[in-house]
């Protein structure tokens, strides 16, 4: 164990970085957003959905890659993903308007397209990017540049403020789509805006999770809550707290160590979930 | 004005009809039990009255307005199948569930007192007030179905539609559950239910529907049990007909 004056002094070198400063408001940021809306994902059996994402952002990644190479522009790979991811998102939502269901196997069709995609038009780029392509598969704490964590806290407020706005009628939905469409809720446009903004919450994570691992934040630390909470405020409230305990634990241990951030961040945050679990099946706790 | 107006409704999925030109009516004040074998429509029916679905021909009129564009939250209160099946692993209060009921009279606002009021009496009227602050999947299918009652009474329901609400529930609750129902029916709730157990229906129910894709009857209970529609319907289903018949 560090003694408390070298702990004092390794956080006080580690927060006088920029690029820290940096990464842990972003990952303030997506310990808030991503258990939020995951909260929702979750208890609609949507967690797919977030990875799904998270891959056809990765071709709107290579879409803007592709872009800038070819009219020797710079078209922002952020931009894209975010653009590419949206349409997925309404895509999927429209089929399963269509058919009815949520088909895990068109679900993972889209994933496996989006992958595709991606690799096949970084193939296409000549040259060396194969160094920015791990970046946005994996991840990375050091390359955030001040204006993405500009985006991400815009993104983040603006996902905040249309969960609070609709709130209520989320909860509905979440809870008994039936009944919610006959108390009159438009669940087709509130479908519509859930997969939006879960669209906008993978790509803001997606820099500092890489694209393969940014999903589990939406769904992680809502499956440790869900062991505690009694109420479903209660259990967002818990989520945001669990992503935030993983968010902050994983970046300190990433540059303490020099790991990858992704990865430390969502093994804290499996670490959070499996101390939950182990508590509630143990220990006599009560429900918060 | 009807509850409910049904004119000639047809409706199939795909080239399967589950529904054909049935007409009838509910009245307010109305306890409607609608019966019919299994696959007979009779969900396929209730969805369509109460908007879910749309009729291929033939119009669906609720509280005076087509259904399918009926968006008066407050007036109707359904209870599905699904509501205590699903939902299993959600983290909510019974008292969050009975609140959702309220949401279409509060909207974006804050919560007044009277709202609160409301709920609390939701709660009291199914005799649920003790598990408020229960994790909803906590609790048995009765009282789930009893919370989400609840919910259609703190909406200021005028009509309570329920799709087999008391599968899975044990013996002794659902006695108790229809109790309830015809209490609220007495004081002016109509209640529409879609139930598999003909006994139930004419012991709580005061009119009968009958469909096994077509209408087979619709008139007072009593003479619902008198009738051949019974043996006329489930004729049209043979392997259900023994089942049902005890």
């Amino acid at each position: 164990m560090l003694p408390l004056t070298q702990l004092g002094g390794f956080l006080v070198e580690m927060l006088g970085y920029p690029f820290m400063q940096r990464a842990l408001v972003a990952g303030v940021c997506i310990g808030i957003v991503a258990p939020l809306v995951g909260s929702f994902l979750v208890h609609r059996q949507l967690a797919m959905i977030g990875d799904t994402l998270a891959h056809t952002a990765f071709a709107g990644v290579a879409v803007g890659i592709f872009l800038s190479n070819l009219f020797e522009t710079n078209v922002s790979p952020y931009l894209t993903a975010l653009v590419v991811a949206v349409l997925s998102a309404l895509l999927i939502q429209v089929l399963s308007e269509y058919t009815d269901v949520y088909n895990d196997v068109s679900m993972a069709v889209v994933l496996a397209g989006g992958f595709a995609v991606g690799t096949v038009l970084i193939s296409l780029t000549s040259g060396g990017i194969a160094v920015s392509i791990n970046q946005y598969l994996f991840g990375s704490l050091s390359t955030l540049t001040r204006g993405e964590v500009e985006i991400l806290v815009g993104l983040s407020v603006l996902v905040v403020a249309a969960i609070a706005v609709s709130y209520r009628q989320l909860v509905y939905v979440t809870f008994d789509e039936s009944a919610a469409r006959i108390a009159g809720i438009d669940v087709r446009l509130l479908n519509r805006l859930l997969v939006v903004l879960t669209a906008m919450v993978v790509v803001g994570a997606m820099q500092m999770m890489g694209v393969i691992l940014v999903a589990a934040m939406l769904v992680v630390p809502v499956a440790a809550a869900t062991q505690f909470a009694r109420s479903f405020k209660r259990s967002i409230v818990l989520a945001i707290v669990a992503g935030q305990v993983a968010v902050l634990t994983g970046t300190t241990l990433s540059y303490a160590y020099g790991i990858a951030a992704g990865g430390t961040i969502v093994l804290v945050a499996i670490g959070v979930y499996l101390g939950a679990a182990a508590v509630t099946r143990l220990g006599p706790v009560r429900m918060r | 004005m009807s509850v409910l107006e049904l004119a000639d409704v047809t409706y199939s999925y795909g080239d399967r009809p589950a529904v054909e030109n049935v007409s009838m009516t509910v009245e307010p004040g109305d306890f409607l039990g609608l019966v019919g074998p299994n696959g007979s429509g009779k969900t396929t029916l209730l969805k369509l009255m109460l908007g879910l679905l749309r009729p291929d021909s033939g119009s669906v009129t609720l509280f005076g307005r087509p259904a399918h564009e009926f968006a008066d939250g407050t007036r109707v209160g359904y209870v599905s199948q699904a509501a205590t099946r699903k939902a299993g692993g959600m983290p909510v209060t019974v008292r969050e569930v009975v609140t959702m009921g309220r949401y279409p009279h509060v909207g974006l606002r804050r919560f007044r007192e009277r709202d609160t009021e409301r709920i609390t009496e939701a709660l009291d009227i199914v005799g649920v007030a003790d598990l408020a602050d229960r994790r909803f999947s906590t609790l048995s299918g009765g009282q789930k179905q009893r919370v989400v009652i609840a919910r259609a009474l703190a909406a200021d329901a005028e009509l309570l539609a329920l799709d087999e609400p008391t599968v899975g529930v044990d013996a002794e609750s659902r006695e108790a559950f229809y109790d309830l129902l015809r209490r609220l029916n007495r004081e002016g709730l109509t209640v529409l239910l879609v139930e598999h157990d003909i006994g139930v229906v004419t012991a709580f129910a005061t009119r009968v529907a009958c469909i096994n894709r077509r209408l087979f009857f619709h008139g007072d209970s009593i003479d619902f049990s008198e009738s051949d529609a019974l043996r006329e319907a489930y004729g049209a289903n043979q392997q259900l007909l023994d089942h049902h018949h005890h």
